[in-house]
C-alpha cells in the first residue's frame, strides 16, 4: 500500500527499491532544475546556436575540464531522471509481457545513451581522449 | 489514462507534466546523438547545427524550452507539496504562480530564441 501524497505519485510505504526510485526521481529533478535550466540558458541566451560549431565546442565550451565534468554530471542525472520517468509511464500503460519487453528496451536505451554521452563528453575531434 | 479527464488543475498539471516529460526524453536521445557527432564527425555535426539555427529549428527550440520550463516549474511544485504536505492548502496559488513564472520567463525567452532567424533585435544585436 502506498501513502497518498497531495501532488506527485504516492510515496511507496515500505523502504526498498520503489522508495529509492521515488526519492531518486525527486533528487535528480532538483539537480536538473539547476543543471538543465542553466544549460538551456547558456546555449540559447549567453551563447547562440548559430555559433556553436564543432570547433566552438572544443575550443570554448569544452576547452577546460570544469564544463566537461558538469555536463557529465548532468548526463548522469538525465539518464536517471528521464528513464525512471519513462519507466513509470510505461508501467502505467502496459502490463505483463509487453511491459517487461518494453522496459528491457528502455533500459538498453538508457545504457546506450549513458555510454554514447560519456564518450562524447570525453572526446576531442577524432575520438575519445586517451 | 491520459485521455480520461477527471477535471481540475491537478489533472491538467499531471497531463502536461507527462507530455512534456516524454517529449524531453525523446529530445535527450537526439541531443546525445548530435553532441556525440561533434567529435565523431564534425562536418556532419555542423550541418545538423545549421538546422538547429534555422527558423524551424529555433521554433522547435522555443517549444523545447517551453516543455523544459513547464516540467521544471511543475516538478518543483510537486516536490514542494510532497515534502511539505501542509502547503497543499495553497496548491491553487502554487499552480497559478507557476504559470505566472512560465509566461514571464517564457515569452521573452521564446522571442530571444527565434529573433536571430527573423533578423529581429536580440541579445547578439
Amino acid at each position: 500500500m502506498a501513502v497518498l501524497t497531495p501532488a506527485g505519485r504516492a510515496r511507496p510505504r515500505s523502504a526498498g527499491f520503489e522508495m529509492g526510485v521515488w526519492y531518486l526521481i525527486r533528487l535528480s529533478g532538483l539537480a536538473l532544475f539547476v543543471l538543465a535550466l542553466a544549460h538551456f540558458s547558456i546555449t540559447h541566451f549567453v551563447s547562440d546556436p548559430a555559433e556553436q560549431t564543432s570547433a566552438w565546442i572544443f575550443d570554448e565550451r569544452w576547452g577546460g575540464l570544469l564544463w566537461r565534468t558538469l555536463d557529465w554530471l548532468m548526463l548522469q542525472m538525465v539518464v536517471f531522471h528521464a528513464f525512471l520517468g519513462m519507466r513509470t509511464v510505461v508501467s502505467d500503460y502496459l502490463k505483463g509481457g509487453w511491459r517487461t519487453a518494453t522496459l528491457m528496451v528502455l533500459y538498453l536505451l538508457a545504457f546506450l545513451v549513458f555510454v554514447l554521452g560519456t564518450v562524447a563528453v570525453m572526446s576531442v575531434p577524432g575520438g575519445p581522449v586517451a | 489514462m491520459l485521455l480520461r479527464y477527471r477535471g481540475g488543475p491537478g489533472m491538467l498539471a499531471w497531463a502536461f507534466h507527462r507530455i512534456a516529460g516524454v517529449a524531453l526524453w525523446a529530445f535527450i536521445l537526439l541531443h546525445v546523438l548530435d553532441i556525440w557527432l561533434a567529435a565523431a564527425n564534425p562536418g556532419l555535426y555542423d550541418e545538423v547545427l545549421a538546422v538547429y539555427a534555422s527558423l524551424p529549428g529555433r521554433m522547435g527550440e522555443a517549444l523545447l524550452g517551453a516543455a523544459l520550463l513547464y516540467h521544471a516549474l511543475n516538478g518543483l511544485r510537486i516536490i514542494a507539496l510532497d515534502f511539505w504536505p501542509r502547503l497543499t492548502r495553497y496548491h491553487l496559488q502554487l499552480w497559478y504562480a507557476s504559470w505566472v513564472v512560465f509566461f514571464l520567463v517564457g515569452i521573452p525567452g521564446a522571442y530571444l530564441i527565434v529573433a536571430p532567424a527573423l533578423g529581429l533585435p536580440g541579445l547578439k544585436g
